[in-house]
């Protein structure tokens, strides 16, 4: 069982006997009340989003759902299809599913595919993905400020700050988790 | 060699503009004839609040807030007090939340709650360097003086029930944060006033009606600022009160704190006094136009 300390953004449990994912959450507390734990949770069946407060003390039960190890293949018009490499079959993902994660798939990448009975129904990206930088502002001599940024676009594209250093044609590295830039790769 | 540290580095801006504003309010203080004061950050015992847990450490807890120290001192004839330090709160993890965080807490006698609402005017007008404060897409006018509003009048306004079945029904907390916050202070900053005594923590109840306590929490553009009392000097009263609560926290399961008994044997000579615990974060927040607390610290317990 979880308790409300492990709730976090992606995680996954059982309400109603339907899985659903914690798509937004955060921690507040009013005044010298108690501890308010606030969730925009995402039934991972339907895709309903809704809010929910918990309170400290509530405890939730984790969503038992089959994962399995899938390589990202093409995209079509009935969305985003993988494969298991051992058994050869296939599962589409609808792009609404996906969300953000669509701009991180790069052709053959393993990824673990969340299946509610045959059904996909979420995805686990590998934690960082390299993408080439297809527009960028050019880098301005003097500008050596270590903290500057600038907008960036990659090559599926995904929009993002990156330092002021990055340009065209640069591989960088993005964190999938947060969508935020991580490191230059090459130049 | 690896690139810096971007993330880090890209704080810079708002780190420079956090010095500026500490040096402001000590200023600030130093010139409204405060004196900045410097008490232990791990200390025997916090004040029981039923809410907050402290951090245990070798020796004792971290402090959860200055409070018992710096009235101390007012007990021993120190007069206008002011103190910024660090605070530690186990498990407070949010966007305007961090474990460790900044408290401004300053103490005056012989005046009740209303003088630190007219120094928070003050001092947020001397900050912003003008009428207008622009936070995340809100515009507020800081123009005093800023309205006062009870927490009874605010839930008949904002919540979905009175104040009265909020409190009935246990789910206060809940509107408080759902409904009324997010409306409090948009247009120009709010005192949240008059608190029904049985959320008084450490304010002293209103002589004219001890139904309510004198204590305020200060809201600008929904953010909670600053939390302030008339402080109650009675000594018996707070050693009631100290119980209640540290029952209650035993019966919650909480871990038990050492009664403050230094602080209560002290207390009869406590003046009647204002004191008040601005957080120092979410004020940088405001004037950086920071989303998240974050963005206005160096390090997160994250990033460490």
């Amino acid at each position: 069982m979880y308790s409300c300390s492990d709730l976090k953004k992606g995680l996954k449990i059982m309400i109603d006997g339907e899985p659903h994912v914690i798509a937004q959450f955060d921690f507040t507390k009013p005044g010298k009340g108690q501890a308010l734990y606030k969730c925009k949770l995402r039934n991972m069946i339907t895709g309903a989003l809704f809010d929910r407060t918990y309170r400290s003390g509530e405890s939730f039960e984790p969503a038992q759902l089959e994962e399995r190890d899938m390589q990202f293949l093409y995209q079509d018009e009935e969305g985003y299809v993988f494969m298991d490499q051992k058994t050869y079959e296939q599962v589409t993902l609808e792009e609404v599913t996906l969300g953000d994660d669509k701009y991180f798939l790069i052709d053959n990448m393993e990824v673990k595919i969340l299946l509610h009975g045959e059904r996909g129904i979420g995805i686990t990206l590998p934690n960082f993905v390299e993408l080439e930088v297809t527009q960028a502002d050019p880098w301005v001599k003097g500008d050596t400020a270590a903290g500057n940024n600038k907008p960036a676009t990659v090559s599926s594209g995904y929009t993002l700050q990156v330092p002021s250093f990055v340009e065209t044609g640069d591989v960088i590295q993005i964190d999938t988790r947060t969508g935020d830039y991580v490191t230059r790769v090459k130049n | 060699m690896t690139e810096p540290n971007w993330a880090l580095a890209r704080k810079r801006q708002n780190l420079e503009q956090r010095a500026r504003i500490t040096q402001v309010i000590r200023a600030f203080f130093n010139d409204s004839g405060y004196l900045e004061v410097e008490t232990p950050l791990l200390i025997p015992g916090n004040a029981p609040e039923v809410h907050i847990d402290a951090v245990p450490a070798t020796g004792g807890f971290l402090q959860t807030s200055p409070e018992l120290c710096m009235k101390r001192l007012l007990a021993a004839g120190y007069p206008k007090i002011f103190q910024i330090s660090h605070c530690w709160r186990q498990a407070e993890r949010g966007s305007r939340h961090l474990p460790e965080f900044s408290i401004l807490e300053w103490y005056q006698p012989d005046v009740d709650y209303r003088t630190p609402m007219v120094e928070c005017e003050r001092l947020l007008q001397e900050l912003c360097r003008g009428e207008l404060l622009r936070w995340q897409g809100q515009t507020v006018d800081l123009t005093g003086p800023w309205p006062r509003l009870t927490v009874a009048e605010a839930f008949a306004r904002y919540a979905s029930m009175s104040l009265e079945d909020a409190l009935h029904q246990g789910c206060f907390d809940e509107l408080l944060s759902a409904e009324v916050e997010p409306k409090l202070g948009l247009q120009q900053p709010v005192f949240l006033t008059e608190y029904p005594a049985s959320l008084a923590a450490l304010a002293r109840l209103s002589p004219e009606n001890p139904a309510v306590a004198e204590r305020f929490e200060l809201y600008v553009a929904g953010l909670e600022l600053a939390n302030a009392f008339s402080e109650l000097s009675d000594p018996v009263e707070q050693a009631e009160r100290f119980a209640v609560d540290e029952s209650t926290r035993r019966k919650l399961g909480k871990s038990a704190y050492p009664s403050p008994v230094k602080f209560l044997a002290e207390l009869p000579n406590m003046p009647a006094a204002a004191g008040i615990a601005l957080g120092l974060d979410r004020l940088v927040m405001l004037l950086c136009d920071a989303e998240k607390i974050d963005e206005v610290v160096a390090f997160t317990p994250e990033e460490l």
